[in-house]
């Protein structure tokens, strides 16, 4: 194999399978900005996984054959189980001021439990003949080129309007300002607990959309699922790496998926010693966090307002606690 | 404008909320208690609809997983007590509101460090010489994963809870690229290694939860009794309080990372040296995440925490069970704990809060 092939290999592996953390960081910066902490998505990528493929099956047992329709189909039964995950999440951490990091983690529990069960209930041979509809255009290609479907349009999509929500209009501001002082928020008449709400279960529906990409498009093999929480805790690492801003959040993804898939492809790329050996691969699997850590110490240490985390991240707000 | 009638005219709500005195222990008990009754019952409610099972057979079934035979409950007993052990280690860091959510990894580097001790020195020295050296190292890796975030929140501040997590996963890849290494056939599973292994009274699990059951009584007065304990609790409390009294909160913050992440270290040496002799990067299994929620569900408090590590232990172990017995997915286990856990979370809002409703009025 020529070498610009496996460069081009490399490329498209990584930027698309980058689309799974992208679907879940873009996710949880929305949930973060409102001030919450969600350790569930995992679980929700997990569950977005679950319901869409479930969808899909249903739909094809049908007999329903429009591409169109179950691809679309697919994406809104994703986003809405994810979004039922971030109703369960904001009911205990926002209504009933639960602990945050505890409801997150329970949620991960859940959420792997559930998409398990729901995934060895599925026939993969059943859901995975839709695999060519997400692949679309490129359905055909020989090569890693196969990976850039419909999907990973609308993941870039999702975080460029995330972004402009978030940075360019009212409802943003307003979003901000939550996760920055829920009380001065709540001062100036903005509904706390709506925008909360509204930000955790519209972040969760994205999140989801990241597991039912990874199994409809990138890997799309029948143990596909397996490895959807991993990747999970990698998005909420893309976080930090973006410093909540999902613009940034596009290049960090398309960085941690060409660090993850490194272990496979540098020893044909680079002729090094070291490197060809297996060896190598978990210290460069461990890149993507040890960066992570870094840009978060780095950003801790420059103190700059608008690279920090929101103000009041973790912290639950009750309005007649002083 | 509607905002303008609104106030004017004072409308009060159907109901508001407002923080509870503390309760008498008997209504947090029932509170508790009937939250994890409702839960059982929405629990048996799901399985009787995805897998048609008599919700009683299924709770006897789990009952007999757990209880059914002494080596059962030898298991609960062990994995209970490996339980409190990480959830003791995290308790000291999360009474001061540092949220340290890599016990995971803390434990996983300090069974890599004990492995190491044992790889590498195999019987060149006496097994009370090599289990002193393993000890010291499983502590020193454990405290050092630890040390590490509490710099960085004690110097700048850095969020703990991201960068705990993300101490996991570099431990567990640490862990992946040493069992390479290891491993010159590929195979990267080192198997049991037959160094270092602690001395058996009666059976092998017994030591182990003595140990714990030592640490539990000892966290339990380190937290109430001691001075240090008094200043954790400041600490979590409002730390301009504590520098306003005199207080190092820096000084603090380090000093309690470096405790928990020693707790941790024991855990691993205890994991390594009692039970595994070996290290896989499945080796805390997860169990680091679950030490959160026992630590936070037993309040820190750490004789409360040896009811909650029990009841955990009951759910995983009796849920395996059932997915034996009745042959359905491995996750079923998961399912039945995440609900369960949902409400008990959801109760804690009951106890700390009330609700009170429009009162009639009165003219």
């Amino acid at each position: 194999m020529n070498i610009f092939t496996s460069i081009f290999n490399y490329l498209f592996s990584a930027i698309p399978l980058g689309m799974t953390f992208l679907y879940g960081s873009t996710g949880e910066i929305l949930t973060e900005k409102a001030g919450h902490l969600n350790l569930g998505i995992p679980g929700i990528m997990c569950v977005g996984a679950a319901g869409g493929c479930a969808s899909i099956q249903l739909l094809i047992n049908a007999g329903i054959t429009n591409p169109v329709l179950i691809v679309v189909v697919g994406i809104l039964c994703a986003f809405l189980s994810g979004a039922l995950m971030g109703l369960i999440y904001s009911v205990l951490a926002v209504t009933f001021h639960a602990n945050q990091n505890v409801t997150g983690l329970a949620l991960t529990t859940f959420g792997v439990g559930v998409m398990k069960f729901t995934m060895t209930k599925l026939l993969p041979v059943k859901y995975l003949n839709a695999l060519p509809y997400f692949r679309f255009p490129f359905n055909s290609s020989q090569t890693s080129l196969k990976y850039c479907g419909v999907m990973v349009f609308l993941g870039i999509a999702v975080a460029i309007a995330t972004s402009y929500v978030l940075f360019r209009t009212r409802v943003g501001l307003h979003l901000r300002a939550v996760g920055e002082n829920p009380a001065t928020a709540d001062a100036v008449g903005i509904n706390v607990s709506l925008y909360k709400y509204m930000a955790t279960c519209i972040g969760s529906g994205i999140s989801g959309l990241g597991g039912l990409f990874y199994i409809m498009d990138y890997a799309g093999s029948r143990e596909a699922y397996l490895s959807i929480e991993a990747l999970g805790w990698l998005a909420i690492a893309l976080v930090i790496f973006a410093l909540w801003k999902p613009h940034v959040s596009i290049f960090g993804s398309a960085i941690f998926g060409a660090l993850f898939v490194a272990g496979s492809f540098i020893p044909s790329l680079i002729p090094i010693a070291m490197l060809q050996k297996m060896e190598a691969t978990p210290l460069l699997k461990m890149l993507p966090y040890v960066v992570t850590v870094i840009v978060l110490v780095v950003t801790s240490i420059r103190d700059k307002k608008e690279n920090q985390p929101p103000a009041s991240l973790g912290v639950p707000y009750f309005r007649e606690e002083r | 404008m509607a905002k303008k009638d609104n106030t004017a005219r004072i409308h009060e709500p159907l109901f508001h909320i407002a923080k509870r005195d503390a309760l008498p222990l008997g209504k947090t008990v029932l509170i508790r208690a009937s939250a994890i009754l409702i839960s059982l019952v929405v629990c048996a409610i799901v399985c009787f609809v995805l897998i048609k099972i008599n919700p009683l057979e299924l709770y006897s079934t789990m009952f007999e997983g757990v209880f059914g035979t002494s080596r059962r409950i030898w298991k609960f007993l062990k994995d209970s007590a490996v339980l409190l052990c990480f959830a003791l280690a995290v308790t000291p860091a999360f009474k001061m509101k540092f949220w340290n959510i890599g016990a995971e990894g803390q434990v996983l580097v300090s069974c890599l460090a004990s492995v190491a001790c044992m790889y590498y020195l195999k019987d060149s020295v006496d097994t009370w010489l090599l289990l002193i050296i393993m000890f010291v190292a499983s502590v020193l890796a454990g405290a050092a994963w630890a040390l590490l975030p509490a710099i960085c929140k004690a110097q700048w501040n850095t969020n703990e809870t991201l960068f705990t997590l993300m101490m996991n996963y570099v431990a567990t890849n640490l862990v992946a690229f040493f069992l390479i290494k290891w491993t010159p056939d590929g195979s990267s599973s080192l198997g049991s290694l037959p160094y270092g292994h602690l001395p058996q009274v009666l059976n092998e699990y017994l030591l182990l939860i003595i140990v714990v059951a030592l640490l539990t009584v000892g966290m339990y007065i380190y937290l109430k009794y001691s001075k240090q304990g008094y200043e954790i609790s400041v600490v979590g409390e409002s730390q301009k309080t504590a520098s306003y009294i005199g207080i190092s909160v820096k000084k603090v913050i380090v000093r309690t990372m470096l405790v928990s992440g020693a707790i941790c270290g024991l855990a691993g040496f205890l994991i390594v040296s009692a039970l595994d002799h070996s290290v896989t990067t499945e080796s805390a299994g997860g169990q680091g995440f679950t030490a959160i929620m026992v630590s936070w569900l037993g309040k820190f408090n750490p004789f409360i925490m040896i009811i909650t590590s029990f009841l955990m232990i009951f759910l995983q172990q009796g849920a395996d069970r059932i997915s034996t017995e009745f042959n359905i997915s491995n996750a079923f286990p998961s399912i039945v704990t995440g609900i369960i856990l949902f409400f008990i979370i959801g109760c804690e809002f009951f106890i700390n809060y009330k609700i009170i409703f429009r009162q009639k009025e009165v003219k």
